[in-house]
């Protein structure tokens, strides 16, 4: 067993599920969708992105692709909901919701090809 | 590159999960803590302002409690949060200034930097690998000639010896095993611009590696090595190294030489010395008589069988002959340091003595002791430490053999003036009288100081005017162009030593010798008379007026009204 591919896998995972469970929900429906939500997922996906720092093997440059693809669309999302809350002071209408859903369930796409890459690299080890 | 970047984020790795971490906590508290609107009802941050307040909270420990003043609950979770995130922070920049100057980092971009450096080279440059005694002089030599070099050395305190040596050109230099075919290939071997390689490191193995793998990469280029055993000179000589130097051999060849046509080996120390100094004075070493060899190493072996092929008799002395070998004729045992020693050799009836073991107390101490007992003794001094140059230097040996001083020699006038080895392969064939009778006209010419000798090619590009003339059909001669272009009744203080055409070479060309394009001549003189050498070669004016006198009209006014006139 090797402990950073559990940690690596683990955090993969993680952010993955939390993606998952903040995109769930009626698109614009602002009470289907948590901040602090959000906040894990960008949280654990940092994590994941910078576990994959200085992996000068090929799947783990593809792996940090991918979850700089991710953080990328969070970062994104994020930004809309502080325009949207704090500095325009239109609150979470359902436009503004569906954006915010809609930019973090791309970055749930990237974490889905994140945990795929991650079980083709496990079955082809087959150790 | 690549590995800079891998190097910073493999080691950034652990400080950074931290901060995240670090981050997410206290962010994620101050958004759970409550506080007090000022309207007394409570309030809870969001996760925009936590994340605000503790960025600007972990870097400068705030610019207050914003927006409302905050609460005790508040402030304990602040007050918590302040240490983490500062503790966080000291831990990654700790560690990025501990990776600044890590060893295996500062490598990494000091190579990158060096391979960065040799790639920008556009013009020619040697390689030289092994930068001890025989590289340092050989780069100076390079510099001086305005030749560029590449330094590759495995010590890094040789190579930051480079900086403290005021070398009047930057040289690029990289500590690294030279035998590693990757480090040559960053030092520049397969650059177009690579003229040459230069393995003169100590260690033979490492050479002849250098000369395999510079054969296999570039073949093109010239490949110089030492050699210090026969072994490894066939070896290299076996892949078409293009010139080895043993020392050792080297110097029983110019002993030889000195013993056989004293004149000779004159014009070749005057020639290949460096530029400037002193003229040697001649040295006559005695044929007839036995000669000492104290030290029967590689080098008393090489001069020892010089001197049988010579017809001289030798009588060796070595303290430890289990080491070095027995010679057939026999030995005398002991160091040649003590009296008693000597005069078992026999030092009494010797006309001459080497002092020739790889110690240079040794050697010194000899060399007194002989001169004690017979101040009319020739006698040859092997000098192994550059320091020690005073200290030999002030027993005045007849003739001194400092290896790297020979190699460096060598390699130097390969690298700068090949067509003066060329010159003296042809010289060889000559008898003595004729060596004594150019050192003679040389010295006249020169004066006291070792000339420069320079190779001039008959192209468009060193000598544009006489290829003009000499495309027009018109004969130019070797005495027209030796003219002073101020005064052409006085001739120029050079001279011409060697012409080479189409690969046949011409010896000491006369003054009716009509030169032709592409011709290319070795030249040696004064410095100044090089100057107004180039006057002749590309100056039309200049050209015309030492070869008929005539001055002709340089300017449009002027060469119209000669016309006219005409």
């Amino acid at each position: 067993m090797n402990p950073e591919k559990v940690i690596f896998g683990f955090f993969i995972v993680l952010s993955l599920t939390l993606n998952f469970g903040f995109v769930l929900g009626e698109i614009d429906n602002p009470a289907h969708h948590h901040v602090y939500e959000l906040f894990a997922v960008v949280v654990v996906n940092l994590i994941a992105t910078i576990l994959k720092f200085g992996d000068r093997s090929q799947m783990g440059a593809v792996l940090l692709a991918t979850s700089l693809v991710a953080i990328l669309q969070l970062a994104a999302a994020m930004l809309v909901w502080v325009m949207a809350v704090h500095v325009n002071e239109v609150g979470l209408t359902n436009t503004v919701t569906a954006s915010i859903v809609s930019l973090s369930a791309g970055a749930m796409l990237a974490n889905v090809v994140s945990v795929v890459l991650l079980i083709i690299e496990t079955v082809m080890l087959r150790r | 590159m690549n590995n800079i970047v891998f190097l910073v984020m493999r080691r950034m790795r652990a400080p950074l999960l931290t901060l995240v971490v670090v981050y997410a906590i206290t962010v994620l508290g101050m958004t759970l803590v409550p506080g007090r609107a000022p309207d007394g009802s409570i309030w809870h941050m969001d996760v925009f302002h936590a994340f605000y307040f503790v960025s600007f909270m972990s870097t400068t420990i705030g610019f207050g409690e914003i927006p409302y003043e905050f609460s005790d609950a508040q402030r304990l979770w602040v007050t918590f949060s302040i240490y983490v995130t500062v503790i966080a922070w000291l831990y990654a920049i700790g560690t990025i200034i501990s990776l600044l100057q890590d060893k295996t980092f500062q490598r990494a971009v000091a190579e990158r930097l060096f391979a960065r450096r040799v790639a920008r080279l556009r013009e020619p440059f040697y390689l030289i690998c092994g930068y001890g005694q025989t590289g340092q002089a050989l780069a100076r030599a390079l510099i001086q000639r305005g030749q560029h070099a590449v330094v590759l050395d495995w010590d890094e305190q040789k190579i930051a010896m480079i900086q403290l040596q005021e070398l009047p050109e930057y040289v690029p230099a990289l500590a690294a095993d030279a035998s590693r075919p990757l480090s040559l290939k960053e030092a520049g071997l397969p650059h177009s611009c690579c003229a040459g390689v230069v393995a003169v490191t100590n260690v033979n193995e490492t050479n002849l590696m250098v000369a395999i793998t510079a054969k296999l990469l570039h073949p093109a280029i010239k490949v110089i090595c030492r050699a210090d055993s026969r072994d490894v000179e066939a070896n290299m000589a076996s892949f078409g190294t293009d010139e080895i130097v043993d020392p050792f051999e080297t110097f029983a060849k110019h002993l030889a030489l000195a013993l056989d046509r004293p004149c000779l080996y004159l014009l070749q120390r005057w020639l290949g010395g460096q530029q400037g100094a002193l003229l040697e004075e001649p040295v006559y070493p005695p044929r007839d008589g036995r000669w000492l060899v104290c030290g029967y190493g590689r080098f008393g072996k090489s001069m020892a069988a010089k001197l049988s092929q010579l017809g001289i008799e030798t009588t060796v002395v070595e303290a430890r002959p289990e080491l070095t070998g027995e010679p057939p004729e026999g030995y005398v045992h002991g160091r040649g340091t003590e009296v008693e020693t000597l005069i078992d050799a026999g030092i009494h009836e010797a006309v001459g003595l080497i002092a020739g073991t790889d110690d240079d107390a040794n050697n010194l101490s000899i060399v007194m002791t002989a001169r004690q007992m017979r101040p009319d003794l020739f006698v040859i001094e092997r000098q192994n430490h550059a320091e020690n140059r005073e200290l030999v230097a002030a027993v005045q040996a007849n003739m001194v053999m400092h290896p790297s001083a020979i190699i460096a020699e060598r390699i130097r006038v390969q690298l700068g003036t090949p067509l003066l080895a060329n010159f003296f392969a042809h010289a060889m064939h000559e008898e003595n009288a004729w060596a004594c009778e150019l050192a003679s006209r040389l010295s006249a010419l020169l004066g006291e100081h070792v000339p420069k000798v320079s190779e001039i090619d008959l192209d468009p590009e060193q000598a544009a005017s006489v290829v003009r003339l000499l495309e027009a059909g018109v004969e130019v001669t070797l005495g027209e162009i030796l003219r002073d272009p101020w005064d052409r009744q006085r001739s120029l203080r050079c001279m011409v030593l060697l012409v080479e055409r189409t690969g046949q070479h011409v010896l000491l060309p006369g003054e009716d010798f009509a030169l032709e394009a592409d011709d290319r001549l070795l030249v040696t003189g004064r410095d100044s008379a090089f100057t107004r050498l180039a006057w002749n070669f590309n100056h039309d004016a200049a050209l015309e007026y030492v070869r008929t006198g005539r001055t002709i009209p340089q300017g449009w006014i002027w060469r119209h009204l000669a016309k006219r006139s005409g």
